[in-house]
């Protein structure tokens, strides 16, 4: 059986954040009634000529910058031509083989270029209208026509399905914080088509690449890419060949389609816009770029995290990929050891269950956890002063109310019980009398069976007892008594 | 009545500005003339003066101006001589118009041209073909052949028109009248309606140099809506040169020997105009311009590249012609644009589509700009030892309507001589050097980028000694002596 | 130099539908007008850079501040088709 190596590329549109349109001064929006952003420059009407924004060169170049890309000395734009509705001149003005940027990495994943052009409309359909031949109408919106967009194009360096969501989220994460876009994937301002294609594993030549196009949200992705691995696969291993075309990924039903697309192969047809002159990447502007950026992008921060405070990798990433979530982490480290000092690998243990009590999409910050709430219980839980059962319970009534987690244990009675308290060691009998059989087990050797007994004593002491200290316990009294 | 229409505009300007003429008859006279034009020059002509404040102060003085049609011209029809703008009102004004307007020359109205400037005659317009007031037989030249025509039979005072590859040299030099294209990037082309981007410019077709000069004046200037638009280092001057002395000018043997297949009456009148510049001062000497030869096929492929794409907008969507929307997409762009559009515009679509087709782009569009480097590089190397660079304008006199339109590439031959200058981006004027059979010959000075001041003077002072009478077009409805 | 299969394709990328006479007519025309421009292919030009700016300037650039946008009625004024819903009909792509 063969083992195939998936290799993904993935193309992102991201629509930059600023007031106006890339070539005129239309402002953005969102949502808008249709047709009241637009002019004779963006409805492409005779004799309009594009002018470029300035705060979109700033934000191409700062996406560049934070992904470590080279800024082209010198850059020009194309004009990229072909018919569609959408597209109101007749070409999108774009970039070409002088793109802003080329190179860089972000990750695991380099980047292969980085550039700027202009949206294209928004196409509604209508659906039949009862016309003459029974044609179906569509109508235009050109309130997003010419909205600025940053096209990053990244090297096939993704290797499955999980990652590209991993990488997507990673990237997603970088521009939010730079604050170039709202990057959000269901309102479109931020797009992402796969390149992908498979090769046995092992093999150096890379396999006929399908494109599918415009999924809309993170588990799309992922589960857009997964399918069309598999049907690649699929056509290989059944002696067929995979043909080069654009797929479109149906999340409802989970199947891959042809887009029904060009007749005919595009031919685009780029040559240089001269209504537009060269972009040259001046010092100043380089250093109002770089000035801009935030001092430490999320993949530094995620390296930071592991090599200072000795983080996993995965959990460093995953504090690091949320701004929100790594910031409330390092208060709450401050005030830790402003107050003595606070374990930082345990202090991470505990912000994955603050937010699965507060809600993924929720800042903690506005929680009404404390951060030197959090980091005095994580210094609890590592004196053993508390058990992680019952610190989660503490957790849940801080969420609830607020409040010093200290004072809670007092009033709650939620203190561990040690080993030396002999309420415990009473239990650790009794649980051992209600299940000799288990028992048994244990001092046999067979270290899996202590499962029921443990529970046991948890029930009886309300989960005050650390698991550690219960398990020690029984292993100590069953030894004994054998 | 007839005194008003044998000024100068800028006669007519002092006139007003001195309170002799009012300058809503001045308007009136003109807009009866327009109303009345019998050779096909006007598509559009103002229903009345405009109403509001009194022009007599502002620079041009309320001088009514004919605009070239592919001007946007807020609620006024822009049809850029196609079928496919029929009726086309743009929401807006170009800002070479409005500039003119607002320094008091009130819009007279639109005229008819070649469609889309594709075309040495107006032959091409939708509108059907303009007439040469000088021999209604013949062709006035293209684009802006309606612009020339106008001012040539005293239909406006002056005019506005684009050039690409002569269309405003050309046209001026067929109808014995004045055109001078600018620097590129010197005037703005923001509203005029495109053909190729980095060659069109707009310009003045004037009765004599000084109206030119009067009007270039109000044209130039950086638009911060055109990226391409420029500063003009100095302001434009009334020229005043009476002389040409010091001046040094170079004749090409690639644009002005057999080559060219210059016309003998043309010739001669060229020739003679040299001897006059001898005789104001200057130095006349055989220059070298080795790729000037290649500049019509740099040029036809050049700009048909660039209109293919800059045409593309006219799909049926927004505005203007719409056929067949109800069969299918498809169908309703190839339907609209192969009914909106003329032959020639076609033509040059189809050859602009192929240069720049996958597999062509480097024989072809890539190969016509590197061309262009070298030409531009022979006229600065040609202006390091002259100052002008003189031709013919055009290669013959005006020809019979119908005479070319069977042959393209005859027809391209047109613009044979003013094709160089719009590819390296510098200023040339077209002046009438005198008659041939009766019929106008132009004469043609380039200068090198930002040299208006200069040509405009040097054309003025040559103008003088010339003293080439335009009067006889002037009369609409007679027709002019050939003999 | 061009036959009658190019001409249709090049048509087709520029979206013009042309007649069989016309289909003839152009493939002669074009043909012609190629074979004399064809001549500077012969040019010596491998170190020349092509002019792809004729002006000298680069970095034109905009404030990103915001100018007034066109009324919608005055945008669909000129529409071949306005609907109801605010915007500019066309056939729907899909049923090409």
């Amino acid at each position: 059986m063969t083992e195939y190596e998936p290799v993904i590329g993935l193309e992102i549109h991201v629509q930059l954040k600023t007031r106006t349109k890339m070539f005129c001064g239309c402002e953005l929006s969102f949502g808008d009634s249709p047709n009241i952003h637009t002019c004779p420059v963006c409805l492409g009407l005779p004799g309009a000529l594009p002018v470029v924004n300035e705060r979109a060169i700033r934000f191409g170049m700062m996406i560049g910058l934070a992904l470590g890309c080279e800024i082209a000395e010198r850059s020009l734009f194309h004009r990229k031509n072909y018919f569609y509705p959408d597209l109101p001149k007749g070409y999108q003005i774009s970039q070409y083989d002088v793109p802003l940027c080329r190179g860089g990495r972000l990750g695991d994943v380099r980047i292969h270029r980085v550039h700027l052009e202009e949206d294209a409309a928004k196409l509604n359909h209508l659906g039949a209208s009862g016309r003459i031949h029974g044609s179906d109408r569509s109508w235009v919106d050109f309130n997003r026509g010419g909205t600025p967009l940053v096209e990053i194009v990244t090297e096939p360096d993704i290797h499955s399905p999980e990652q590209a969501r991993e990488w997507l989220s990673l990237l997603r994460t970088t521009l939010k914080q730079i604050g170039v876009s709202d990057v959000n994937m269901e309102e479109g301002s931020l797009r992402c088509d796969a390149n992908v294609s498979v090769r046995p594993a092992g093999s150096a030549v890379l396999g006929t690449k399908t494109e599918l196009k415009n999924m809309n949200s993170f588990r799309f992705l992922e589960r857009g890419v997964r399918a069309e691995i598999q049907r690649q696969i699929g056509l290989i291993e059944a002696g067929e060949a995979v043909v080069q075309e654009t797929l479109h990924y149906d999340p409802v039903s989970g199947g891959i389609t042809p887009l029904r697309s060009k007749e005919e192969a595009h031919d685009y047809r780029y040559f240089p816009e001269p209504d537009l002159v060269p972009l040259v990447a001046t010092d100043a502007m380089l250093a109002a770029a770089r000035e801009a950026l935030p001092a430490e992008l999320p993949a530094e921060r995620a390296a930071r995290f592991e090599r200072e405070l000795g983080l996993s990798a995965g959990r460093a990433r995953d504090l690091a990929f949320r701004a929100d979530l790594a910031d409330y982490f390092e208060r709450a480290l401050a005030a830790g050891a402003a107050d003595g000092g606070v374990d930082p690998v345990e202090l991470s243990n505990w912000i994955p269950q603050l937010v699965e009590r507060i809600g993924s999409d929720r800042d903690p910050a506005e929680s009404n956890v404390a951060p030197e709430s959090l980091a005095a219980l994580a210094t609890m839980v590592k004196a053993r002063e508390v058990s992680r059962d019952a610190a989660r319970e503490v957790l849940s009534r801080l969420v609830a109310d607020g409040g010093d987690p200290r004072a809670i244990v007092a009033r709650e009675g939620l203190g561990a019980l040690s080993a030396e308290d002999d309420g415990l060691g009473e239990l650790v009998d009794r649980a051992i009398a209600s299940d000799p059989a288990a028992a048994e087990q244990v001092r046999a050797g067979n270290l899996k069976a202590i499962g029921p007994l443990v529970g046991y004593v948890m029930r009886e002491t309300k989960g005050r007892a650390d698991g550690a200290t219960i398990t020690r316990l029984i292993r100590e009294r069953v030894r004994q008594a054998g | 009545m007839n005194e008003l229409i044998e000024l100068t505009a800028a006669a007519a300007a002092q006139r007003v500005r001195a309170r002799e003429i009012d300058p809503a008859e001045l308007f009136e006279a003109y807009r009866a003339r327009a109303a009345a034009d019998d050779l096909n020059a006007f598509t559009w002509v103002a229903p009345r003066a405009p109403a509001g404040e009194y022009p007599g102060d502002a620079p041009l003085a309320g001088v009514p101006l004919a605009v070239k049609d592919l001007f946007c011209t807020e609620g006024v029809p822009s049809q850029a001589g196609s079928r496919i703008l029929e009726g086309y009102r743009p929401p807006y004004t170009a800002t070479v118009v409005a500039n003119l307007q607002r320094a008091g020359a009130p819009l007279l109205g639109k005229t008819n041209q070649d469609e889309f400037a594709m075309g040495s005659s107006n032959e091409n317009s939708a509108y059907g073909p303009v007439l040469n007031p000088w021999d209604r037989a013949r062709v006035p030249g293209g684009s802006p052949g309606g612009s020339a025509a106008a001012v040539a039979a005293g239909l406006a005072p002056w005019a506005i028109g684009t050039d690409t590859g002569g269309s405003i040299r050309q046209p001026a030099a067929l109808c014995g009248i004045v055109g001078l294209k600018p620097t590129y990037g010197a005037c703005s082309r923001f509203g005029m309606i495109a053909f190729a981007s980095s060659l069109d410019q707009a310009g003045p077709l004037t009765r004599d140099v000084t109206d030119a000069a009067l009007l270039l004046a109000h044209m130039v200037g950086r638009d911060r809506r055109d990226s391409t638009s420029l500063e003009f280092p100095e302001a434009i001057r009334v020229p005043r040169a009476e002389d040409l002395s010091g001046i040094r000018l170079g004749v090409p043997e690639e644009l002005t020997g057999a080559g060219g297949g210059v016309e003998p009456g043309v010739r001669e009148s060229f020739e003679a105009t040299l001897a006059r510049a001898e005789g104001l001062g200057a130095s006349v000497e055989p220059c070298r311009l080795p790729h000037a030869p290649h500049a019509l096929s740099a040029y036809y492929l050049i700009a048909p590249a660039e209109a293919s794409a800059n045409l593309a907008r006219f799909d049926g969507v927004r505005y203007g012609l719409r056929e067949d929307g109800e069969a299918g997409l498809v169908s309703m762009y190839s339907q609209t644009r192969s009914h909106g559009f003329g032959a020639e515009v076609k033509r040059r679509i189809m050859l602009g589509t192929y240069a720049l087709s996958s597999g062509y782009y480097d024989a072809y569009y890539g190969t016509a700009q590197k061309v262009r480097t070298k030409i531009a590089e022979d006229f600065r190397t040609a202006f390091e030892r002259f100052d002008f660079i003189v031709t013919p304008t055009s290669p013959w006199t005006a020809f019979a309507l119908g005479a070319k339109t069977d042959d393209p590439l005859a027809m391209y031959l047109n613009d044979f001589c003013t094709v160089p200058m719009p590819l390296a981006g510098i200023p040339a004027i077209s002046i009438p050097s005198g008659l041939s059979d009766g019929l106008p010959v132009g004469f043609q000075l380039a200068g090198p980028a930002f040299s208006e001041n200069r040509l405009l003077d040097a054309a003025h002072a040559l103008e003088r000694a010339i003293g080439f009478d335009g009067s006889p077009a002037r009369r609409s409805g007679e027709s002019a002596a050939r003999g | 130099m061009l036959d009658r299969a190019q001409v249709l394709h090049v048509a087709r990328l520029a979206r013009l539908e042309l007649t069989e006479v016309e289909l003839e007519r152009m493939a002669a025309e074009l043909s012609h007008v190629l074979e004399h421009i064809e001549k500077i292919r012969e040019l010596d030009l491998d170190d020349v850079p092509p002019t792809s700016h004729v002006v000298d300037v680069v970095n034109v650039l905009r404030h990103d501040d915001p100018e007034p946008s066109l009324r919608r009625e005055t945008a669909l004024r000129p529409a071949p088709e306005p609907v109801d819903a605010g915007g500019f009909g066309v056939p729907s792509p899909a049923a090409a």
